[in-house]
């Protein structure tokens, strides 16, 4: 996917900082393996990483540690540059959003009370943290007016999640943990929850790490992706793409699953590939003229929009010649996808229509252009060319070993990707050995 | 949000029948031992200002014995669900339970022997008897808290002490105030033993009413402590009532 790579929007700036874990080992007392090995793992400031693997393989773990709910048994913790290891816990996490499960919005506080919770520990006035409670209601798309004084109880668990995630991003912090954030909700509500992650991530660009055990949705999140295996051994740590088009092994393809040239559908939307223009007709027109546009354009189906420029109509040419003139009533089994919708949403749509293409809309349902099959095949073919491809800027990720060594395959001799600034200071001044 | 106000007037409905039902308990006392043919002796027992003394005493070792169980059971409830301390919280309850499950007559009296008759006395065997609810549920209450709440608090940066008296304790206190008022009760029935220790309070009736066969001086003694006991069960439910975190 293009994004991941080449330069950021202009308008977003990023917030986030970079993570170093830096030979990490979590051993509990009374086990014999550690619940984390000797992990190395640079995770690049503004993006989200996805830790994902087998339950029991240490992921929740390393999460953990990232903000000290589990102290480190060995190994550094490096957060913008400083070493965490050492200093006061509560400190360190009243400056990293936490997002868990449903939420975990306590219970007997309102909306506002749960969000202001840092701030107010933080020392804010109380007129700021009641403005910033109501920006951060906006920014997860609750209206403050009716949900600021609601209890928890009286949120369905999707609002209850998104209040979650503002709470989390109430002090602004520069990283974000997310432990299994949308694994209670329904699979309607979590995909929509997800398309809401990634277009605040789009306007925040904080570091966002988020445990999963949903290999799509570490697909359709992640601009990284960490597989582990038991002992939190980092199996691979790629860009989804590649995972997808390059699995490591034989652990990686079994948990992708099958159907991974499908799941590449789930990288690209519709917005990002190519659409085609279309010959656009309005209700009351003559249906005569209409032909004769598509004929003279070379197209086989004319688009009828509404007043506000909604698709309303679907038009071949054979139906054309049968009409005097064109009627205003919606047809309910339009093919329409919204240009943020993926492509596996599109391919879908397509399938079920007949014309094997379907209608692109954008902001307010206002027609933008078609998308056919051939688009999408063009697309599947470009980003299984790119995943060939060796990357060059992938974020360091070991478990064994000394930082330093080009050792392991395409994934040890870069210390830092080249697009972003923040851990590469980091890693600079890690340790050669511990 | 319209549902809620609901169930809570039907709560307070109940209270307030039960408030009725005391106070006319009470004026039916009261009216019966007013017009009453009563005996010199039962005239003097009976007295109003009598009454009113053995009343006050029995509330005052009542209430300082809860004021104990309070002091104890709640800081050593909050202790026993430390992480720390976790692995107490079985043999702590176990001797707590063995507290209550000693006759609390014969508990009472046993401490007579050790402490001396009288009212301190009287007071410790009530704490040894009403430890017990107020422990559990104070255990009980704290340990329902989800403890994904408790880690979210903690991830947040708040500290373990204010995670325990901003989330944890808030979100108890049903379950302890349930506790407190269940041993509150348990508190005015027993208080009548401490008699038998001279320890005071509304049992003096009930003995005096048996040993001199003043059936009327039994049943005052016994519907007063009934009374009682009911009252303060009111008052903890208000406070209940009162006290429960809104969103729950």
């Amino acid at each position: 996917m293009p994004e991941h790579t080449p330069a950021k929007p202009a308008d977003s700036v990023v917030t986030g900082a970079g993570i170093l874990l830096d030979h990490v080992t979590k051993r509990y007392p009374g086990q014999a393996r550690p619940a984390v090995d000797g992990l190395t793992m640079e995770i690049p400031a503004g993006k989200t990483v996805m830790l994902v693997g087998p339950s029991g393989c240490g992921k929740t773990t390393t999460l953990k540690m990232i903000n000290r709910l589990i102290e480190p048994s060995e190994g550094r913790i490096v957060v913008d540059g400083d070493d965490v290891t050492q200093m006061n816990g509560d400190r360190l996490r009243r400056g990293i959003g936490y997002v868990i499960q449903a939420g975990g919005l306590f219970p007997h506080m309102t909306v506002a009370t749960n969000i202001g919770i840092v701030p107010r520990m933080l020392g804010w006035t109380r007129e700021r943290v009641a403005a910033r409670v109501d920006e951060l209601l906006e920014l997860v798309s609750l209206d403050p007016e009716q949900y600021r004084d609601r209890y928890p109880k009286e949120l369905s668990g999707g609002q209850q999640q998104r209040v979650g995630v503002a709470r989390a991003l109430a002090a602004d912090p520069p990283v974000l943990l997310m432990d299994e954030p949308f694994g209670a909700v329904d699979p309607i509500t979590r995909l929509r929850l997800q398309d809401e992650l990634i277009n605040i991530q789009d306007e925040l660009q904080k570091t966002i790490v988020c445990v999963t055990h949903d290999f799509d949705e570490a697909v359709k999140l992640g601009d990284w992706i960490a597989i582990f295996d038991e002992g939190a051994q980092l199996v691979q740590y790629d860009t989804p793409e590649r995972i997808l088009g390059n699995p490591a092994n034989e652990f990686v393809e079994n948990f992708i699953g099958s159907g991974a040239g499908l799941k590449q559908l789930t990288l690209t939307r519709v917005a990002d590939v190519g659409m085609e223009k279309a010959v656009l007709a309005r209700p009351g027109e003559p249906a005569g003229d209409v032909l004769a546009r598509i004929v003279a354009a070379g197209h086989g189906h004319a688009v009828v929009v509404d007043s506000r420029e909604r698709p309303i109509q679907w038009l071949s040419r054979r139906k054309l010649d049968r009409l005097e003139t064109i009627g205003s009533t919606p047809d309910p089994a339009l093919p329409v996808v919204g240009s943020r919708a993926t492509l596996s949403d599109a391919l879908d749509t397509m399938l079920v229509s007949s014309a094997g293409a379907a209608l692109v809309t954008g902001r307010r349902d206002v027609f933008k252009g078609v998308i056919d099959i051939k688009t999408v095949m063009d697309a599947i073919g470009r980003s299984q060319d790119a995943a060939a491809l060796d990357s060059t800027d992938a974020p360091v990720g070991l478990n064994t070993g000394i930082f330093s060594t080009p050792a392991t395959g395409d994934e040890g001799d870069d210390s830092a990707p080249a697009d972003n600034p923040g851990p590469s200071g980091a890693a600079g001044d890690a340790p050669a050995a511990p | 949000m319209s549902r809620a106000p609901a169930p809570g007037r039907a709560a307070w409905r109940g209270l307030a029948l039960q408030l009725a039902g005391i106070v006319a308990a009470g004026l039916g006392l009261a009216g019966w031992l007013a017009t009453a043919d009563l005996s010199k002796t039962e005239l003097t027992t009976l007295a109003p200002a009598a009454l009113w003394g053995y009343t006050v005493e029995h509330l005052q070792l009542t209430l300082v014995a809860a004021v104990i169980v309070l002091l104890i059971a709640v800081p050593l409830g909050v202790a026993l669900t430390r992480t720390a301390m976790r692995r107490f919280t079985g043999p702590v309850l176990t001797a707590a339970n063995i507290g209550q499950a000693a006759p609390a007559i014969g508990l009472v009296v046993l401490l007579a022997f050790w402490l001396g008759f009288g009212f301190w006395a009287a007071t410790m065997g009530l704490v040894l008897y009403a430890l017990l609810p107020v422990l559990r549920n104070t255990i009980v209450g704290l340990q329902q808290v989800d403890a994904r709440l408790v880690e979210a608090g903690r991830g947040m940066g708040m500290s373990a002490a204010a995670v325990l008296l901003r989330v944890e304790l808030p979100l108890a206190v049903p379950v302890m105030l349930a506790g407190i008022r269940t041993a509150m009760v348990l508190l005015v029935g027993t208080a009548a033993l401490a008699t038998f220790i001279n320890g005071g309070g509304l049992g003096i009736l009930i003995t005096t009413g048996v040993n001199l066969k003043l059936t009327s001086v039994l049943v005052t003694g016994s519907l007063l402590v009934a009374l009682l006991a009911l009252l303060v069960d009111w008052l903890g439910r208000v406070v209940e009532q009162l006290a429960r975190p809104k969103g729950l």
